[in-house]
């Protein structure tokens, strides 16, 4: 395919795709969802193909492509992807891909739906195939309105309040980002006498400790919105409930990753001495996350409720991962990302299934639905064993190597609190997830059969695209994550180079 | 004084400005009520020509009339600014005109006059030509903001800014007497020789202070901007729509071209008064105008926190600055206007200027309500649309002047400004239409207005190399720092 603009296509896939269905009539439902499909093919077929081809040996960022955009300051339309960006561009085009038949039974507004939703999975395509740090918030950005829009139109519970939230946290958030990034490019426009966004460039520069500890407190800050960093989280719960299907598997399953990918790729990578500093203030609020989320999980009586809380708690690992700082642990931490987001997206797309069909999402309201969906049922299971961290699937791999990596870690905190003891609490977080996890399964799947639901009619047909595929990539992943952790390693090894390279110092506490 | 005919020609744009404005009086005067339709296309032709005209004197760097006059490319610049914001307003106002009941014609004659206010105020060399070129701009604001003399708010509003905007004028006017005092001369470019000296009166301070108040209310910054949302309100809305706009670019470019040419020297006493002024005017402007349910007013107090994002590039005091501050003021303008349009269709329709009367516009007219969407996101910054570019070289600018501090405060209010922005988008997608509401139908010129203004904020969004490029060599080349 030589010199095919692949990341581009991907990116511009569900643009064109939106444009073509502005232009389709309102009436016409199913063309504009079998346009949407195309779009999204497109792009995950590009993705499937980077994925495959991508030479590992060689490692570094691939399929580069530049476009001069603003020369005279050094900003390029700079597309690559290296080992820890292309698993995540693969995550996105399979919960988009599948995201576009869970919304298959939309038929309110599905023109302007489907518009906002390719713009929106546009953006955050663009933010992970893009080099310069200038596109990696534009394209952040461009993905932040269309989400006001469609949970707001096309949401449930308490939509217009969750979507105002979602919306100013997550700017909130972008504006420390931004102004890291700002003051990143004046500080390294005096360093290297010309300016520029290309983060390869910019990893060339030698910040003074004093800015990184500046520069990476903005941008754990900015990105800690996203990812969501306890106490900066109350935003996604409201979010990924109120979100119509689609969006909330998009949501929880790739946004939240931009923030756990900035964070590694304008925070560590950049600023090392700056995430050694703070490391300790973000292993122990991760373990807030880990607990504190599955605790809450525990209790909800909502189906979208628990799951939005178990993303608190397992992005809580993710956090771990990268306070972690080794090899294994931001490994683990990438791997995760990955894992968890085609996990949620399942379990999403499941909830809204039932949903739709039902109209409620009241734990208690259900009880021995296996019976009458058991596709359903066997998917949220296999869900669910995930989520516990089940070996044989893609979860466990990527968890077990966080703990192992955290586990590697002599740090001691505050003078008593060993590093140590951070990772045995992260391991009972697992343990509560199994309780949470077990609960909802047995409570609304299992059981004697309940009368009431005997209408609903099991995932058939187009319903069924989601749950397969994304079944389908966990097990494979689980069964053999060499797939994905040998791509991972290419990406994270620069990382942990740069890492090293950097001073010892003393953390926060 | 030499007079020389070639000074002439350099200041053909604004010499055609004068003779249209002048013709379209008398052919508002000749032309039957039922034909008046042709004043607006001949005004539109007319300054889109002036406008195409201006290609030509875009390298030229020249002082008229013994310095009197520049014509340098901040001046072409500016020129552009206007006529461009004088051709959409032209084209937007339309359907407005012709509901007046009478004077039809000299709405368009005093639109092209305040034009010509604004060009001579960004040209100025001298002080009294730039007070000349004001006071042209004032007047004919006055006119226009009351020009609706039988409804009770137009008329109000007349009155009001008659009596700030001569009030603003005196101060101003008293400041630059006093400047002219110390510095003996009302040439502009000649002030910084005899300032130099560093032995500096406190007379000159004081009038540094007045002048600041007098720009201040001519761009509305806090705490001069009370007249601002009254007058807003109050006035026809294409009217409002050119007073927030073009108004306030012009006092802007007198603002910036007397501070940062003539007193650099001064830059320590002026610069803290700035800032703070900045400072204040971003917040006080993003915090009012989330409570207001009237789109005109949220406009107007978005528009004041605009001027205080404009005045980062006065902040930054660098070629940077300027650069940013002049590619955010044209920006600004489409963006403006653009929402503006959409309120007027709106109230031609509806009767109403209410926030929840926009309620399901997404689904009776989508072209309008994504218009609005597109500008009131360029006006809070957000990409791919154009404001987000232009903010992120002001906040650049000021950031490169090591004041993060300002940069906190700007982005923080822009996230801010999205909050009350979002109520609209809120109220139009997310609303529903009444029961008895139809799509609005719009003209064609303001049709024409409306699309110009979204394929500007789109296309400036995800290219902005060119636009950006002539904004910074016009920001190199007037302050080459």
């Amino acid at each position: 395919m030589g010199d095919f603009p692949i990341l581009l296509t991907i990116v511009l896939a569900p643009v064109i795709g939106a444009l073509v269905i502005l232009f389709i009539p309102e009436k016409d439902e199913r063309l504009i969802k079998i346009t949407a499909a195309i779009a999204t093919f497109v792009s995950l077929v590009l993705s499937v193909y980077a994925y495959l081809v991508y030479d590992k040996t060689a490692g570094g960022f691939q399929f580069t492509q530049d476009f001069v955009w603003v020369e005279r300051f050094g900003i390029n339309l700079s597309l690559g992807v290296d080992g820890m960006s292309l698993p995540l561009v693969l995550l996105t085009a399979i919960v988009i891909f599948t995201g576009v038949f869970a919304s298959w039974d939309m038929h309110s507004r599905v023109k302007e739906f489907f518009i906002f939703l390719l713009v929106l999975v546009a953006g955050v395509f663009g933010v992970f195939v893009s080099r310069d740090l200038f596109w990696f918030y534009l394209f952040f950005e461009v993905a932040v309105l269309p989400m006001y829009i469609l949970i707001g139109v096309w949401g449930s519970t308490r939509k217009e309040y969750a979507a105002m939230k979602l919306t100013l946290y997550l700017l909130v958030g972008s504006a420390f980002a931004l102004i890291g990034i700002i003051a990143l490019y004046v500080y390294a426009k005096a360093q290297l006498g010309f300016g520029t966004f290309d983060i390869m460039t910019l990893g060339t520069v030698e910040f003074d400790e004093a800015f990184q500890k500046f520069a990476f407190f903005l941008m754990m800050i900015g990105f800690g919105f996203l990812v969501p960093m306890w106490p900066l989280h109350t935003w996604s719960p409201d979010g990924h409930v109120a979100a119509p299907t689609a969006v909330s598997m998009l949501h929880a399953g790739v946004l939240m990753k931009l923030g756990g990918y900035g964070l590694i790729r304008a925070g560590v990578f950049l600023f090392p001495l700056g995430a050694k500093y703070w490391a300790p203030l973000i292993a122990v609020l991760c373990i807030v996350n880990v607990v504190y989320g599955a605790r809450v999980a525990m209790v909800q009586k909502d189906l979208k409720f628990v799951i939005g809380y178990s993303s608190v708690s397992h992005m809580g690992y993710v956090l771990l991962g990268i306070a972690s700082l080794n090899y294994m642990s931001l490994d683990g931490a990438v791997a995760q990302m990955f894992a968890h987001g085609i996990m949620t997206a399942l379990f999403f797309a499941l909830v809204g299934n039932v949903y739709h069909k039902a109209h409620t999402r009241e734990i208690a309201a259900f009880g021995g639905l296996a019976h009458q969906m058991p596709r359903v049922a066997s998917g949220f299971l296999i869900g669910g064993l995930a989520s516990l961290g089940l070996p044989g699937l893609n979860n466990f791999v990527a968890e077990a190597l966080i703990f192992l990596g955290s586990w590697q870690v002599e740090k001691v905190l505050f003078g008593w609190l060993h590093f140590r003891v951070l990772s045995i609490l992260a391991i009972f977080g697992v343990v509560i997830t199994a309780i949470y996890v077990l609960r909802v399964v047995q409570r609304v799947f299992f059981g004697p059969r309940n009368p009431k639901w005997d209408h609903l009619t099991d995932a058939r047909g187009v319903e069924m695209v989601p749950i397969v595929i994304l079944i389908g990539v966990l097990v494979l992943f689980g069964i053999f994550p060499s797939l994905l952790i040998d791509t991972i390693n290419v990406g994270v090894g620069p990382l942990v180079a740069k890492i090293s390279a950097a001073a010892e110092i003393g953390g926060v506490f | 004084m030499q007079i020389q005919l070639a000074d002439f020609a350099l200041m053909m744009p604004e010499i055609a400005t004068a003779v249209l404005a002048l013709g379209l009086l008398v052919v508002g005067l000749v032309v039957p009520k039922e034909q008046s339709k042709g004043i607006g296309y001949l005004t539109v032709a007319g300054l889109t020509g002036i406008w195409l005209f201006n290609f030509l004197y875009w390298n030229e760097d020249a002082a008229l009339f013994g310095g009197i006059y520049l014509v340098d490319s901040y001046t072409v610049f500016f020129r552009f600014l206007f006529l461009t914001a004088a051709v959409i307003v032209a084209l937007a106002s339309r359907d407005y005109v012709a509901r007046l009941e009478r004077n039809q014609g000299e709405f368009y004659a005093l639109l092209v006059a305040a034009t010509l206010g604004m060009m001579l105020l960004a040209g100025a060399g001298d002080l009294i030509t730039l007070y000349m070129g004001l006071e042209l701009m004032t007047i004919t604001f006055v006119i226009l903001v009351g020009y609706q003399k039988a409804e009770a708010k137009s008329a109000e509003a007349g009155v009001k800014y008659v009596v700030l905007g001569a009030m603003s004028s005196a101060v101003l006017l008293y400041g630059l007497s006093l400047v002219f005092g110390f510095t003996g001369t009302t040439f502009i470019n000649d002030m910084v020789a005899t300032l130099s000296s560093g032995n500096w009166s406190p007379l000159l301070l004081l009038g540094i202070v007045f002048m600041i108040a007098g720009f201040g209310f001519k761009v509305s910054a806090v705490p001069f901007h009370m007249w601002s949302p009254d007058i807003y309100e109050g006035s026809p809305t294409p009217v409002t729509a050119f007073l927030a706009v073009a108004s306030k670019a012009a006092g802007l470019a007198a603002f910036v071209r007397i501070f940062m040419i003539a007193l650099p020297e001064l830059q320590a006493y002026w610069m803290s008064i700035v800032i703070v002024l900045t400072a204040i005017t971003v917040v006080v402007g993003n915090l009012i105008a989330i409570p207001q349910s009237n789109i005109k007013r949220m406009l107007a107090f978005s528009s004041v926190a605009q001027a205080g994002y404009i005045l980062f590039g006065l902040v930054a005091f660098s070629s940077l600055g300027v650069g940013a501050m002049l590619f955010h003021s044209i920006l600004y303008v489409f963006a403006n206007i653009g929402a503006f349009g959409v309120a007027i269709a709106v109230k031609n329709a509806t009767g109403s200027d209410e926030i929840k009367d926009y309620s399901g516009l997404a689904q009776t007219s989508p072209f309008l309500a994504a218009v609005m969407l597109l500008c009131l996101l360029s006006l809070a910054g957000i990409p791919p649309v154009a404001g987000f570019v232009s903010k992120f070289y002001l906040f650049l600018a000021v950031i490169e002047k090591g004041m993060v501090w300002l940069a906190f405060v700007g982005i923080g209010m822009s996230m801010v400004s999205v909050y009350y922005y979002l109520i609209v988008a809120k109220a139009m997608y997310l609303g529903t239409p009444k029961e008895a509401a139809k799509p609005i139908s719009v003209s064609a010129g303001t049709q024409i207005a409306l699309v110009i203004c979204m394929v500007a904020v789109i296309l400036f969004g995800v290219y902005p190399t060119p636009l950006l490029n002539a904004a910074m060599e016009v920001g190199y080349s007037f302050f080459p720092f």
